[in-house]
């Protein structure tokens, strides 16, 4: 498997730390119900087709990158930095 | 105030095994320049007395002794010089943190190959690119130099590890061409 950083290109998956699900990147507000944190704690779908996902380049330029894929064919349809989304 | 001795991180002397030479670079002040938002162009001006600008990711420039290596997003190594001052960007002195070594000869991409998973043909790796790449299992800033080098810039703790990783790879290659011959 090859994931194509944005800054560096095509770099194997050994210089790469999984995280998990994007859904990391959307914070609940400090004071939103105790549902919408146990939401975004714990809770996680487990999709059979597309999903998105945060990696880290760890042996290349320390970005965390959301990767978009397909769980089924194990198509990567897109990587975008996600300090470049942050910043919008 | 003590007597501080300033000791190289590496105090091996070059070894040269199977065409490929193996040495300890001192390449001088590093800095790492990391734009701010907004930076850019006051830090291009900052650069220009330097005949230098601020590299493309994969990349590296050399103006003199002067050289600027691109590591990260919105940052770079400024190498071999006293820095100027820079607006515009955060400045930190790196020079104790890294170790160079060099990898010369008509070997050295051969050699490069045994530890790092990138393409490193000349084709896909010309003169002037750099890479945030893995050594095996430690990172490293990777440069092209030359048609037959390369330098490697490792975290200088681990500059006697990196040593040992490719020395061992120059043996490896020598006994492969003692088979042939």
């Amino acid at each position: 498997m090859r994931l194509k950083c944005p800054l560096c290109g095509d770099r194997d998956r050994r210089e790469f730390y999984y995280s998990g699900t994007d859904d990391y990147l959307n914070r609940p507000a400090a004071d939103a119900p105790l549902s919408a944190w146990d939401d975004h704690l714990h809770n996680r779908t487990n999709p059979a087709g597309l999903t998105r996902d945060l990696w880290y380049h760890e042996q290349g330029c320390a970005q965390w990158l959301a990767v978009t894929r397909n769980t089924i064919t194990h198509e990567i349809m897109a990587v975008d930095l996600v300090a470049k989304e942050r910043a919008k | 105030m003590p007597e501080l001795i300033a000791k190289a991180a590496l105090e091996q002397a070059p070894l040269t095994k199977a065409g490929v030479t193996l040495a300890a670079v001192e390449i001088g002040p590093i800095t790492s320049v990391a734009v701010l938002p907004g930076g850019a162009k006051a830090v291009a001006k900052a650069l220009k007395p330097l005949g230098l600008s601020f590299p493309a990711p994969n990349t590296w420039a050399a103006k003199g002794a002067a050289r600027i290596v691109w590591t990260g997003r919105d940052q770079a190594f400024l190498m071999g010089v006293v820095p100027p001052t820079l607006d515009g960007v955060a400045v930190t002195d790196q020079s104790d943190g890294w170790a160079g070594l060099s990898l010369s000869g008509p070997g050295a991409e051969a050699a490069l190959a045994r530890l790092v998973a990138l393409d490193l043909r000349a084709a896909a790796f010309p003169i002037g690119s750099a890479a945030r790449v893995g050594l095996n299992h430690m990172s490293m800033v990777l440069l092209r130099v030359a048609e037959e080098a390369f330098e490697i810039y490792v975290f200088r703790s681990m500059a006697r590890t990196a040593w040992h990783e490719l020395a061992e790879v120059l043996d490896r290659l020598e006994a492969r061409a003692a088979l042939k011959a």
